[in-house]
């Protein structure tokens, strides 16, 4: 068992390693992720934010224009996700210390 | 666990330290718009504030801070100001969260943009730290001094 453990680690090694050597040069301007058309042949919106956020909503950082108002129900989404979680927390808790409280008492 | 009270020096070293978090929270906030940041980072900030005090002393000081019974209608608040805004700019006559239409007076729609995304920063940073307030409230519930 000990040396099936070690066998798949190493294998998932060399396949991890296999991938990464057909990775693309990081800032290459060829690069697919660089391009203003898609493999689909569509535009691609990561231009026009680079492009236009600064016109659009007078804000120097891209990533803020970027969460707060081209993906804001993105944002909106995440933070009732985060809600969602301290509601949760609140009510799981809450009922586990009154059943606690009990068997104290017995 | 009765008879514990909170040590002075580190109750004291935790009040200098506690509004110079809360002081870099804010700032993370409002400065999201020209560095890295936002409302969650900062709101992390200003819930690690608030849970210095409350891990330094018992609930008794700490609530005169942060009342631990004010966290959840606040969490509920900060997420009706975000829907708010963005509802509020759909019954204006644009689409929902298109800040352009915000009936503030005096600005142009890239301006209004700007002011948008700061209102919705501020309704992540309220939840986010009171979300983080209560789930440590919670968690200690009962079993804390003082």
């Amino acid at each position: 068992m000990k040396y099936l453990k070690l066998l798949l680690i190493i294998a998932f090694t060399l396949v991890l390693l296999f991938a990464a050597s057909d990775l693309p040069y990081r800032g290459e301007t060829s690069n697919q992720m660089n391009q203003e058309v898609s493999m689909t042949g569509t535009k691609v919106p990561g231009n026009y934010y680079i492009q236009e956020a600064y016109n659009d909503a007078h804000t120097p950082n891209i990533v803020t224009v970027i969460l707060g108002d081209y993906r804001s129900i993105d944002t909106l989404g995440e933070q009732i996700v985060i809600f969602t979680a301290g509601l949760i927390v609140f009510l799981l808790l809450r009922n586990r210390k009154e059943e606690n409280g009990e068997d104290n008492d017995e | 666990m009765t008879n514990r009270s909170p040590s002075p020096i580190i109750l004291l070293g935790t009040r200098f330290l506690s509004p110079y978090i809360m002081i870099f929270g804010f700032y993370v906030i409002f400065h999201g718009h020209y560095s890295p940041g936002g409302g969650f980072q900062g709101g992390t900030l200003l819930a690690a504030s608030l849970l210095l005090i409350r891990i330094a002393s018992g609930t008794k000081i700490a609530s005169l801070q942060f009342k631990d019974y004010l966290a959840t209608p606040y969490a509920a608040l900060g997420v009706v100001i975000y829907f708010g805004t963005g509802l509020l700019a759909m019954i204006m006559g644009g689409y929902f969260l298109d800040y352009e239409q915000l009936p503030i007076p005096g600005l142009e729609a890239a301006d209004l943009r700007y002011w948008g995304i700061l209102i919705i920063e501020l309704g992540i940073g309220l939840t986010v730290m009171t979300v983080l307030t209560l789930i440590y409230d919670n968690m200690v519930k009962g079993e804390d001094y003082a």
